[in-house]
């Protein structure tokens, strides 16, 4: 490198800033390496690696309690998992939920921006109480949810007057956990929707005021296309997050009353069932669905452009 | 005039609603384990006798005190190290050009979208084998890992707030890119690298599903795992008052340290989602 570098000195001579500069890029970039290396090697070894045993543990038949059973059987897995009506069960339950509590988090975080922006007093108050919610580890959230519905020991059968286990039924059970997940997400998409609430310059909405324009129509016809981009990327966020919910259901009761989720059967069918082979194809197709959800959100709705680097 | 105090009661109405919304699910969980055994099930949101026996229960079993430990332990190094490594990236991306930019960014988001449980499998399997299952470094891994992109994205952001003329006037002055890096940017980016921290500690304490698969006893279990195991007195009887006193126990310092600061967790959530 040095021998190369001497060669070239006195060719590159006459030219000295030209030379200079591209030495400093140079050195720039084996900074930026060194710096962004190690994070990046952290996330393609921890995260790559088990992708690619799990694919390949997904082609095997390998059960943890018959080890010497091991043997490759191509993709079986996939076609037990797909013929089975419960994987197709858990991906209704799971996008039941997850439609059902993201729409009312954009509808309450929207809601709770506009309180958050337009605070006339105890804005900072307003904001922490706001946050705490966000702070609280998942699985309290889901206990203290769990705990309010159930006729054993809640407040909220009580104050309905209600005489069987709400937590007996499947669809006061959904009820429940949508409302637990709705309680816990909806200041993350509020902060998220925010930070786009903020983009939005006052002047406009003066102007419109001007123009004798409503609230409401100000609301939709400024406020909501400009917000545009960063509704797509809090959509998408959240989206992602509740296909994959676990904690609140876990909690809740393991899957019980027609609720288990499909991150909730890939934890079964690894852990409780020991069954690797099967349960990293599990593995494997939710990653396929969530990957297909997210291209959709980025290619269909343009929502990658805000999060990605190139907003700079 | 009166279309102020309209507006003032109006938003009156707002805060209450948030107030209560937000607040009646903690209070339910504090006054639960407040309930004396006998009370937990009576269903009064106010509890008839109040006691602290439960907090007492749950710190003279050795079951909490060693899940709390591991649960600060690991959320401290997790954080540490993840900050670390991502505020060097983050440095790079705003402040240096280079090739390569675009797909760290885009390695970041894919790692945050991922979901998490696909990784329980292989991660159980390997770590059984090269005995760090149940081990604080079984935790720390997945935790750092997945606290990357978030912590990559809110420093980038913020990092790119500082300005630039200072570490261009350090380096006129001689100093080397790395120079300016220690010596003028870091003591600007303390307060972005404080908030990161803990966001990012957040995320680490909240965990659940890598500590319920990846751990098996009080060596490595967290609180959330360790919560959700706890035994009752007897198969029949869930220990409520128990779960709901441990619960408020790791919910405070959290809460605390959302509401000291509230400001700077709001404006590195917002910088790092939008601003990217």
């Amino acid at each position: 490198m040095s021998g190369v570098a001497t060669a070239d000195q006195p060719a590159a001579a006459p030219p000295a800033g030209r030379h200079h500069l591209t030495g400093r890029a140079r050195s720039e970039r084996r900074l930026a390496g060194m710096l962004v290396g190690p994070a990046a090697i952290v996330m393609v070894a921890v995260v790559a690696y088990p992708i690619i045993d799990a694919v390949i543990l997904s082609l095997q038949r390998s059960d943890l309690r018959f080890p010497n059973a091991t043997k490759f059987i191509g993709l079986a897995n996939y076609g037990h998992v797909l013929s089975a009506p419960v994987w197709w069960q858990d991906v209704l339950h799971t996008t039941i939920i997850t439609v059902i509590s993201v729409g009312i988090q954009l509808v309450l975080g929207m809601l709770l921006a506009l309180a958050m922006h337009r605070a006339i007093f105890a804005r900072g108050a307003v904001r922490a109480i706001a946050l705490i919610p966000y702070g609280i580890v998942a699985v309290v959230a889901a206990y203290s949810w769990q705990y309010a519905w159930s006729l054993n020991s809640g407040w909220i059968p009580k104050l309905l007057g209600l005489t069987t286990d709400p937590l007996s039924h499947q669809f006061t059970t959904y009820v429940a956990i949508i409302i637990t997940e709705i309680w816990k997400n909806t200041p993350f998409m509020a902060l998220l929707l925010l930070a786009g609430l903020a983009l939005v310059p006052d002047e406009l909405h003066e102007a419109a005021k001007v123009d004798g324009a409503t609230i409401w129509q100000r609301f939709w016809r400024i406020t909501i296309p400009l917000m545009k981009p960063a509704i797509l990327v809090a959509l998408l966020f959240r989206t992602l997050d509740a296909f994959r919910i676990f904690d609140t259901i876990y909690i809740f009761n393991q899957g019980a009353q027609g609720t288990e989720s499909i991150s909730m059967l890939n934890y079964s069918t690894l852990l409780n069932r020991l069954n690797l082979g099967l349960g990293s194809a599990v593995s494997v197709l939710l990653f396929l669905l969530v990957a297909l959800i997210a291209l959709v959100f980025i290619k269909g709705f343009g929502a990658g452009a805000a999060p990605g680097g190139e907003a700079r | 005039m009166k279309e102020q105090a309209k507006q003032r009661s109006g938003w009156s109405v707002a805060l209450l609603v948030i107030v209560v919304a937000s607040l009646v699910p903690v209070l339910w969980i504090v006054m639960l384990s407040l309930k004396t055994p006998a009370t937990v099930t009576d269903g009064s949101f106010i509890p008839q006798h109040w006691t602290l026996s439960n907090y007492k229960d749950i710190f003279n079993a050795g079951v909490f005190t060693d899940a709390l430990r591991n649960s600060i332990g690991i959320a401290l190094i997790s954080t540490a190290l993840a900050v670390l490594l991502a505020s060097a990236a983050a440095y790079a991306i705003a402040r240096l050009d280079f090739p390569g930019k675009r797909i760290i960014l885009a390695v970041s988001l894919a790692v945050a979208m991922f979901p998490q449980v696909s990784l329980v499998g292989p991660l159980y399997n390997l770590w059984r084998q090269i005995g760090l299952y149940d081990t604080w470094p079984g935790l720390i891994i997945p935790y750092m890992t997945f606290a990357l992109p978030l912590s990559i994205y809110t420093l980038s952001a913020f990092f790119r707030e500082i300005p630039w003329e200072l570490e261009q006037a350090a380096q006129v002055d001689g100093a080397t890119p790395g120079q300016a890096f220690r010596k003028v940017i870091a003591p600007l980016a303390t307060p972005g690298i404080a908030t990161t921290f803990i966001i990012v500690f957040i995320i680490c304490w909240n965990d659940f599903i890598f500590a319920i698969s990846l751990t098996s006893t009080s060596n490595a279990q967290t609180v959330p795992a360790a919560i959700a195991l706890f035994p009752g007195v007897s198969q029949f009887t869930v220990p409520i008052g128990d779960i709901a006193a441990a619960a408020v126990v790791v919910t405070v310092p959290v809460m605390l340290l959302v509401i000291l600061f509230q400001r700077r967790i709001v404006a590195g959530l917002t910088a790092g989602a939008v601003k990217g």
